[in-house]
């Protein structure tokens, strides 16, 4: 709880100094916001070192903290971290520097640690609106660009209504089990038929809503519009923390709350997970530009958790491939922070006072005007195309294991025929990167924050691929309680 | 005590990327010399492993591979995965061969490549690291990092450093390989998971792999062996997966031809004799899979040569006689005795030297002209004699003249072909004879009759450097040629172990795979017979 509510001190505090520092001195804020992330993460250390072994409840159990919520907790973290190290120099180009900006970072850092850590739908639905309309602003905050205003006005009202969506089904489950708490939820549940029609339109109706905030196919249409017009920074920060902010809350309805429905749900994810991939490798092939095409990416890459989901949902509970499958969704959910917020920080770079910089053109080149950065680029890519020795093989090595653990042989082939897919278009970006003439050849400056959020990145993105044993321990530990999803059923 | 010189071996080249890395990129020289000294250097730290290796060929170990590295487990305990290193007869062959040819295409390299040098020399020795790894990893992990990681250098070089239609090449480089690698990650798991449901332990060993494999049932070893085969087929090339091929090689640099045909090619083969024959005995000696392979080996060797026959390009042409060539190799794997993998393992050296050295020729002439259009050439033996005498050498040796080395490897997987089916050698034979064809006529082509284009009137001959490259490629051609004995002595031991794999599983599961031809097992067949 104290990490949440320090975040949002901070947040407050930089609105007021914010209204007190002169022009020049914005970049106040950024350091005032980055020492807030690192207290914050303080916090959950703290807390991590004295949690018992069944996490802590609070708030008339709403909230559990166990190690699940605080290895997210730890993801967002980073993810906001580099998310504000990239921002500095890139709104002083576009002229927005305002320290709400950073409050809006931490504001919805604040909103995800209750996604990840409720375990009341109320809760959760709050931090979600938290980080939603956080993020609502974040996309649009280009006043004067109309592509920012455009996407925002989009992302807000697909958000809303899919808010509305969810909203719904979970008022249906309240009104089915008579009480918010998921572990309450679980129990009804595990007594009602689950093709009780009404079961069914409250299942569906709150699938809907969470398989909008991952961005799954069908209910994809939102996010390369809001990637593609969003500032090039919080493009990154979207597409890494919300989603894993909307992954967590995913599982934890689903497998804490819902996971008597399984035989329902399912079945629906498969025809999901392989709409996904479909549709989302399909659609990056044609892209030319790099932050829609990163989008489409992103969505691919959902298309390959929803694999791993499948694999958990048609396993036994601590069986090898339930195992697994819940260890590739958080592995795949850490490495992707990394390799595509340091692939959107690379991007961000390319924005200079006349070049917008997000054209695969822009890319041209880039190995003389910032070797480094087309070199660490080329890395996110490799990583993004799941090869190793880059991080983003364990992901993938994870998800097609727990598939072949549970007998999807099918699903299996399919996902990595995909995944050669994505291989394609990563290569259009490498293409243009390192094997064709620049179009201008001064050198791009870089500043100072960027280059650390391009290094961390990659060093998290390399380290993990080559010594992944901390990370898998470290995941290992956080499903110490989150593998047997029924634990939600102690919860008074 | 455990020796290290494989992991010293392996790291010596990344060493001097790293080393690459730290010098500025407008010091060419500088550049050049710190790549050729750890290229080089990479070679002669292989060298003491011949003698090392030479003592104890006929040594028995519990695994059956020597200079054992690593303890089980010791990278990713969580997941069953070890930094494990070890080598036989096989291996033990091509990593020499590997090192040779590393520090080969890299001294070929030297004035060839004048545009960012830096780049070009780090990813080659990248590139050098992730090929060793691939011979020398125990461990399937560990080896799947270095099969898919070498696949990065190689597209950068073909991509920046190819000639005009270099993006397409190198993507479609990329893909194909990588297509066959994933379905392969999947053939692994199964394996791993396989493995877990026997015995409990979750392990990538592959000792440890050995034993379990075979058991798995034949309905699911089939799917398992596809998926291995297209990963396999793919980098080989076997016949239907060979389109990758031509295209890469006439656009990537000579140095990466070279590397490609004589190391890349060869992970294939060796994926089949390493996995495939081990891990599948029963699916690969039932006769309608064997069937399939030899008659893909065999349509390989005639259609390669056939097309080579036809090509206008000097490149194309090797790369479609490496086709050919290669239907031998797997024609002697498929022929599943120790006749056949022995021949088909020397072949596969063979065919490093040989064809290296064609494109390292090709490449002489094609930093001259800048083509490699075989028209445009005539009458080059009157202007560059040293040229076209080690030309001539390189030539025959591909086309198996005896003496040389291609004879003895070729004859011997004809003779393993032979014994397992006459018939099998008699359709692969014409392939011998139509390699002479395609190679004489370029040669002629080329070489001989008087110079018919002005512009080939100055050309100056090799460089000392040059006679450098082919020096030991010609000592290594007719060392094969001449006295192949220590070869057969060395690879005696792996294959046999291999062949009794396939009889004993052949024997249990005789009932599975009714009908099991009692030439394919044959164990005498290892006895080399006097003449057929």
């Amino acid at each position: 709880m104290l990490p949440i509510v320090e975040l949002a001190i901070f947040a407050l505090g930089i609105l007021l100094i914010d209204l007190m520092i002169p022009r020049e001195w914005k970049w106040i804020n950024a350091v005032g916001a980055f020492v807030g992330v690192l207290f914050a993460a303080l916090c959950v250390w703290q807390i991590q070192s004295t949690l018992p072994p069944r996490g802590l409840t609070g708030f008339y159990n709403s909230l559990l903290v166990d190690r699940f919520a605080i290895y997210f907790w730890y993801l967002f973290l980073a993810g906001a971290a580099v998310a504000i190290l990239n921002s500095g120099h890139y709104l002083d180009v576009e002229d927005e520097h305002h320290g709400e900006y950073y409050v809006l970072i931490l504001l919805s850092v604040a909103g995800m640690m209750c996604m990840a850590a409720g375990i009341d739908v109320v809760l959760i639905f709050i931090g979600l609106e938290l980080m939603a309309i956080s993020t609502y602003v974040l996309v649009g905050f280009l006043r004067r660009d109309r592509r920012s205003n455009e996407a925002a006005l989009k992302y807000m009202l697909l958000g809303a209504f899919s808010s509305g969506i969810l909203a719904y089904g979970l008022s249906l489950f309240y009104g089915l089990a008579g009480g918010t708490n998921l572990g309450q939820i679980a129990r009804a549940m595990s007594g009602q038929n689950p093709h009780n029609p009404v079961v069914v339109i409250a299942l569906l109706t709150t699938m809907t809503g969470l398989l909008f905030k991952i961005a799954a196919i069908p209910f994809h249409q939102w996010a390369p519009d809001a990637y593609e017009g969003a500032p090039t920074s919080v493009t990154g920060f979207i597409s890494v923390s919300v989603k894993a902010a909307s992954w967590a809350m995913l599982l934890r309805i689903l497998l804490y709350g819902l996971w008597p429905l399984r035989s329902v749900y399912t079945p629906v994810m498969v025809v999901v997970a392989i709409a996904t991939m479909t549709g989302a490798n399909f659609a990056a092939l044609t892209q030319s530009n790099t932050k829609r095409l990163l989008a489409y990416s992103s969505i691919a890459h959902v298309g390959y958790m929803l694999l791993a989901f499948v694999a958990m949902g048609t396993s036994q509970v601590g069986s090898p491939g339930f195992l697994d499958g819940f260890k590739g969704i958080l592995i795949y959910l850490l490495v992707y922070t990394f390799m595509n917020l340091g692939a959107f920080a690379v991007i961000t770079s390319l924005r200079q006072r006349n070049v917008i910089g997000d054209e695969l053109d822009d890319m041209a080149g880039l190995y003389r005007r910032a070797p480094v950065e087309a070199a660490l680029m080329l890395l996110f890519l490799i990583s993004l195309a799941g090869i190793p020795p880059a991080a983003g093989f364990l992901g993938k090595y994870y998800i097609f294991l727990s598939l072949i653990e549970s007998g999807h042989y099918g699903l299996a082939s399919l996902g990595v025929i995909y995944s050669v897919f994505g291989l394609y278009y990563y290569l259009r970006i490498a293409n243009a990167m390192l094997m064709r003439a620049p179009m201008e050849t001064a050198r791009l400056p870089v500043s100072l924050g960027m280059r650390c959020a391009v290094g961390v990145t990659a060093l998290a993105t390399i380290v993990i691929g080559v010594y992944p044993e901390p990370f898998i321990r470290g995941v290992n530990w956080s499903l110490g309680i989150a593998q047997a999803p029924h634990v939600a059923a102690v919860v008074k | 005590m455990q020796s290290h010189i494989l992991s010293i071996i392996l790291f010596t080249p990344l060493l001097g990327a790293l080393v690459l890395l730290f010098v500025p990129s407008d010091n060419k020289q500088a550049i050049r010399w710190i790549a050729n000294i750890f290229a080089f250097g990479g070679f002669l730290i292989s060298l003491p492993l011949v003698p090392l290796f030479w003592a104890q060929r006929f040594e028995v170990t519990p695994t059956h591979f020597k200079f054992l590295e690593g303890t089980p487990n010791n990278w990713i305990p969580s997941i069953g995965a070890g930094y494990n290193l070890g080598i036989d007869g096989i291996s033990f062959l091509l990593i020499m061969l590997t090192t040779l040819l590393g520090w080969i295409s890299i001294l070929s390299s030297w004035t060839a490549i004048e545009t960012r040098m830096k780049e070009y020399y780090v990813w080659f020795l990248v590139l050098q690291t992730g090929m060793l790894g691939v011979f020398m990893a125990l461990d399937f992990f560990l080896f799947f990092v270095f099969w898919e990681a070498m696949l990065v250098p190689m597209y950068l070089l073909i991509g920046i450093w190819g000639g005009s239609r270099k993006l397409y090449a190198a993507i479609k480089f990329f893909l194909y390989t990588l297509l066959g690698s994933v379905l392969m990650l999947l053939g692994i798991l199964f394996l791993y998971f396989h493995h877990h449901t026997v015995t409990g332990v979750f392990t990538f060993g592959i000792p440890e792999l050995y034993k379990t494999a075979p058991l798995i049932p034949f309905n699911y070893a089939i799917w398992l062996f596809v998926a291995f085969f297209v990963g396999f087929a793919i980098k080989v090339p076997i016949f239907p997966f060979h389109t990758w091929l031509p295209d890469a090689h006439a656009e990537a640099p000579t140095a990466a031809s070279v590397i490609l045909a004589g190391v890349l090619l060869k992970m294939g083969t060796y994926g089949f004799v390493r996995f495939s024959l081990p891990f599948f005995p029963a699916v690969v000696s039932h006769p309608r899979v064997q069937k399939w392979m030899i008659g893909l080996s065999i349509v390989a060797i005639i259609y390669g040569a056939l097309v080579s026959l036809m090509q206008k390009d000097m490149k194309k042409l090797v790369a479609y006689s490496s086709v050919s060539q290669l239907g031998f190799c797997t024609l002697g794997i498929f022929a599943l005795n120790s006749m056949g993998l022995t021949g088909s393992v020397l072949q596969q050296v063979n065919h490093g030297i040989s064809t290296g050295a064609l494109f390292l020729i090709v490449g002489i002439l094609y930093e001259r002209r800048h083509t490699s259009e075989i028209s445009e050439f005539g009458g080059i033996s009157n202007v560059m004699p040293v040229y076209a005498t080690i030309a001539m050498i390189m030539f025959l040796s591909s086309m198996g003249l005896p003496l040389l080395n291609g004879f003895v490897g070729e004859f011997t997987i004809l003779q393993g072909a032979f014994t397992a089916n006459w018939r099998w050698a008699a359709w692969a034979a014409p392939g011998v004879v139509l390699a002479a064809a395609y190679l004489l006529w370029l040669y002629q082509r080329v070489f001989f009759g008087t110079v018919t284009n002005p512009k080939n009137e100055k050309l100056h001959d090799l460089t000392p450097r040059e006679v450098l490259t082919f020096a030991p490629l010609i000592v290594m051609a007719l060392w094969i040629g001449l006295y192949p004995k220590p070869f057969f002595q060395i690879l005696e031991q792996p294959v046999n172990q291999i062949v009794q794999t396939l009889h004993d599983n052949a024997n249990t599961s005789a009932a599975g795979s009714n009908a099991v031809n009692p030439n394919i097992v044959n164990p005498n067949a290892a006895a080399p017979k006097a003449s057929n």
